[in-house]
């Protein structure tokens, strides 16, 4: 039901560019409410994923095994591009998802380690550790999480590690100021 | 005050992650959204979005071999069979400036950065389907109006010339993500 016919679409010629414009295609799923409505839509929806939050410690496990593979692979054959990507793939869709799963620590030091993956300038020389610690606290916080008393632990370790890897970059970045800019950009969400 | 029959609207969702198109489903459907699509990488979306004619397209930017950026110009292109005006809302993990720069250049209508929540996938939804902006062609861009504020102070290269339709009073496409958190 989205599109417009050819005639519907006016084009308006400037000196640089057009402008394009038609009539709204989506107008008639627009409908006014009068009075007081009681459908909550947001509600019904934050309801369902409540519904779903059983499943996300099984999803986060998979997440993580993901990325420990990832890395093992890495490991064993080296940083190819295909084995690059799938690494930062991994560490990056937890970074997106782990804080709806309840783990907002282990996205955190996901982003990080999407930063170093993304800014080092030869990955084979990141010194090892960096990439176990990453992947070693997200695996612990995840396998940890339910005990109230390593919340702020996991939190602590975040913050750690972001520290320990953006000094890293920061310092392999130095005569890059193209990548130390982005580096040092604050990023539109806040670091856990 | 304006709802939204989601009955009557068509989703193509494009994640490579399955437990996000889940969620984006169960968003989906609970929202009152009857037709959602599902793909789990760009190319495959292209051949849906031909295939369905979605009304909306809600695609994550990460993704091997054809990734939602790729997909986003694949479908701005003002020559083709397809339609190249459709919303298109960028879900994505990627929370940097710079990354939504390059977003809105390629065309996106909105960006919604993650984590997911359903008020902000609402509010998204809501703005294409509300406030749709005109589309602008130019040399290097087809897609959605880039600009959201007025600054009569700028007198850069990218100024366009001689025209009338420079007032659009919306908020920035990076303060819509910020004030998604």
């Amino acid at each position: 039901m989205a599109k417009n016919s050819a005639r519907d679409i006016e084009v308006t010629a400037f000196a640089t560019h057009h402008v394009i414009t038609q009539p709204n295609p989506l107008r008639k799923v627009l409908r006014r409410v009068e009075g007081k409505d009681l459908d909550d839509p947001v509600g019904r929806a934050e309801q369902a994923l409540a519904g779903l939050s059983g499943e996300f410690k099984d999803w986060m496990v998979t997440e993580v095994n993901r990325l420990s593979a990832a890395y093992v692979a890495i490991r064993n054959d080296g940083f190819a591009k295909d084995r690059r990507d799938e690494l930062f793939r991994a560490a990056h869709d937890i970074k997106g998802d782990a804080a709806t799963f309840g783990y907002p620590a282990a996205a955190g030091i996901a982003e990080s380690l999407c930063r170093v993956i993304e800014h080092a300038p030869d990955l084979e020389k990141v010194p090892a550790e960096l990439f176990t610690h990453h992947i070693n606290a997200i695996l612990a916080i995840v396998h940890e999480n339910t005990k109230l008393d390593s919340i702020s632990v996991s939190a602590e370790l975040s913050r750690r590690l972001r520290k320990v890897a953006d000094d890293y970059l920061a310092h392999v970045n130095r005569d890059r100021p193209e990548h130390l800019e982005v580096i040092l950009a604050p990023g539109i969400v806040p670091v856990e | 005050m304006f709802r939204i029959d989601f009955n009557k609207l068509r989703f193509l969702v494009c994640d490579d992650n399955p437990h996000m198109r889940r969620i984006l489903r169960t968003l989906l459907h609970s929202f009152g959204a009857r037709e959602v699509y599902e793909a789990e990488d760009g190319a495959t979306a292209l051949e849906m979005y031909s295939h369905y004619v979605p009304d909306i397209v809600i695609t994550d930017w990460a993704m091997p071999i054809f990734d939602g950026l790729e997909l986003a110009q694949m479908i701005r292109q003002p020559e083709s069979k397809g339609n190249p005006y459709a919303p298109i809302i960028m879900l994505t993990g990627h929370s940097e400036k710079r990354r939504v720069t390059v977003a809105r250049d390629a065309g996106v209508t909105e960006f919604l950065a993650k984590p997911i929540s359903a008020k902000g996938l609402y509010q998204r939804i809501l703005n294409v389907v509300a406030s749709p902006r005109p589309f602008i062609k130019t040399k290097t861009y087809f897609g959605p109006d880039r600009r959201r504020n007025t600054s009569s102070a700028y007198m850069g290269p990218e100024r366009r010339v001689g025209e009338k339709h420079e007032v659009l009073q919306q908020p920035s496409l990076l303060d819509k993500a910020r004030s998604s958190i």
